[in-house]
């Protein structure tokens, strides 16, 4: 460091940076805080006159007539998510295994970046791809088969799109729980003539179990709150959906679709403010209790 | 032949397809947005603004959506930038001492960061109603910095963690302050990984749609200034492939594939960048 006769400009330097440092502190404690109340307020009018109750259960949805009810938005929501995982989760258990325990040196290289690459796909794109492959192939090749006339535009879309979505994500997790199971455990179970998949069926996958769970939880959540690559695949009909052939309208995508119109009709705004709240409390509760069993178990290694 | 053998077998070959299901996943979808966008891409797709509408107009290019997309997401950059560099150091340096506070405030991140775009873009818009500003770009700028600052912060948090506390001490007993420990020492420590971490918020800035779907609004023009509507990318795709007219979605293909193609770079290089400098770092 160059000789300073006086200090005084470094320290007032110092004081100036921690200023600055406070206040990006400060900025970044105030946003959650920020959403919770903004929305809430935004939302208040619509929960002035109709209890919350109501508005989750209620089937109705006439904007005009002043009736918003969101039971088939959720249930669109819980059918994607749930399909999407149902999808992604054996692949990304199955894959993080592989790369973990059995695979060589050059497949990991190979994966590594793949995985990345994966996940820094923007959400449009995945909505592209899903209009040019999997749409056509689901009306195609997958309704045909099971002797349906499908249009393709439809929940198992929407699942498909979100499932190669997540799976970068909840594998990164996977990958690092399995990195981090301690080696003496594997060598343990190893010396008591078990074969290398008893021992990552009974020890590992048993040691790691709750981690696993919550990868999932924050893959589901990941899930509920996608918007644009459902939005463009998964069809957008109001009505609640009995299989996954149908097409949905899951919470987000109704968000995302009805932006134009909301500032014309009473109400409008106010009940999508409230979907975004409930989208928001939901993914807030999953991520909460999935990191909170992450930390957990990282505690007890 | 054994029973057990014969089910290790089994699931090997089950691990060996799902690996292979993700990787031609990737394949694919890069295949499929080249396939149907190259051959749209034509010089006068990228220099010129759509004509006559971009939903409507059977003319024109994306250049309104290209530099709408840089705008955006290059002003989100730097403004996330300039509030997570600082937030990462100050949690890293000075409040190395208070753990509980700083795994807190990490808490908190990892929390943000899972937080959906489109609720963002939802506060976004709730912010403009109050202040009374119109969709624009720098409505847009907002949103986004918000919606990156987590991202930003747990990446440059990751590598920051990582610099050996013996550097902090050597640094503060030769008299040095607190922040010029954190900017000279613990930011040079670290270049790479902060470097990955602009450029992955980058990628995620420029990338997302449902965040600016409400707050930048779309126009055929390039922006002269923050408070005009912006067109992007990711919305040009997604508004322009809804379009009846085929050459309208033309340009909606040739959006997806300069998307992707920007990602891809940025995917590259922020692996050049970790690996290159990462022979800077002083091992203890």
């Amino acid at each position: 460091m160059r000789f300073r006769r006086f200090d005084i400009g470094r320290h007032l330097r110092d004081k100036l940076h921690l200023a600055w440092m406070l206040v990006a502190f400060a900025v970044a404690m105030a946003v959650p805080v920020a959403l919770l109340l903004g929305l809430t307020y935004k939302s208040s009018a619509l929960l002035a006159d109709h209890s919350i109750f109501n508005i989750i259960f209620s089937k109705e949805w006439k904007p005009l007539s002043g009736e918003f009810g969101f039971y088939p938005f959720i249930i669109s929501s819980l059918w994607v998510t749930m399909v999407s995982l149902l999808i992604a989760a054996p692949i990304c258990l199955l894959t993080a295994i592989h790369l973990t325990q059995y695979a060589n040196r050059w497949v990991l290289k190979l994966m590594h970046p793949i995985i990345d690459m994966l996940a820094g796909i923007p959400s449009v794109i995945f909505g592209v791809w899903g209009i040019l492959v999997v749409v056509p192939a689901i009306s195609d090749y997958i309704g045909p088969f099971l002797g349906k006339s499908v249009s393709g535009y439809s929940i198992l879309a929407g699942a498909i799109v979100l499932s190669i979505m997540i799976i970068p994500f909840i594998l990164n997790i996977l990958i690092e729980l399995f990195r981090n199971i301690p080696t003496e455990l594997k060598e343990a179970s190893l010396s008591l003539g078990a074969t290398k998949w008893q021992t990552i069926k009974h020890v590992q996958i048993k040691k790691i179990l709750p981690g696993i769970v919550s990868a999932f939880g924050l893959g589901m959540s990941r899930a509920f709150g996608e918007t644009i690559a459902v939005l463009m695949v998964v069809g957008n009909v109001t009505h609640i959906p009995k299989g996954v052939f149908q097409p949905g309208y899951p919470l987000p995508a109704l968000i995302a679709n009805n932006y134009g119109e909301m500032l014309s009709i009473p109400l409008y705004d106010a009940a999508l403010m409230l979907a975004a709240l409930i989208l928001f409390v939901i993914v807030l509760f999953f991520n909460f209790i999935s990191r909170i069993i992450i930390i957990k178990s990282d505690k007890h290694n | 032949m054994d029973l057990r053998k014969t089910e290790e077998w089994f699931f090997r070959v089950l691990m060996f397809l799902s690996t292979m299901v993700i990787a031609v996943s990737l394949f694919m979808i890069i295949f499929s947005v080249l396939y149907s966008g190259l051959p749209h891409l034509t010089w006068e797709m990228i220099s010129s603004v759509p004509k006559g509408g971009f939903y409507f107009g059977k003319e024109g290019g994306i250049l309104n959506a290209i530099i709408g997309s840089l705008y955006l997401s290059l002003g989100a950059t730097l403004l996330a930038f300039l509030l997570g560099l600082p937030l990462a150091l100050f949690l890293n340096v000075h409040l190395i001492r208070y753990r509980k506070l700083v795994n807190g405030v990490r808490f908190v991140m990892d929390l943000l960061w899972g937080v959906p775009s489109i609720v963002y873009g939802a506060f976004g818009f709730t912010i403009m109603v109050f202040f009374g500003i119109r969709a624009s770009l720098l409505a847009g700028i907002i949103t986004v910095t918000l919606f990156i600052i987590p991202i930003m912060v747990r990446g440059m948090d990751e590598v920051l963690k990582s610099v050996p506390r013996g550097l902090l001490e050597s640094s503060l007993s030769l008299g040095s302050t607190r922040s010029e420990t954190a900017y000279r020492v613990y930011l040079k420590q670290s270049i790479p990984g902060v470097i990955t971490a602009v450029l992955l918020s980058f990628g995620r800035a420029i990338g997302d749609a449902a965040s600016i779907l409400f707050t930048t609004g779309y126009t055929d023009y390039i922006p002269t200034s923050l408070s005009q509507p912006t067109a992007t990318l990711p919305l040009a795709i997604f508004f322009q492939l809804s379009s009846p007219i085929p050459e309208v979605r033309e340009r909606a293909y040739a959006a997806a594939v300069i998307l992707m193609i920007i990602i891809l770079i940025i995917s590259i290089s922020s692996r050049f960048f970790s690996k290159k400098y990462h022979k800077n770092k002083i091992n203890f």
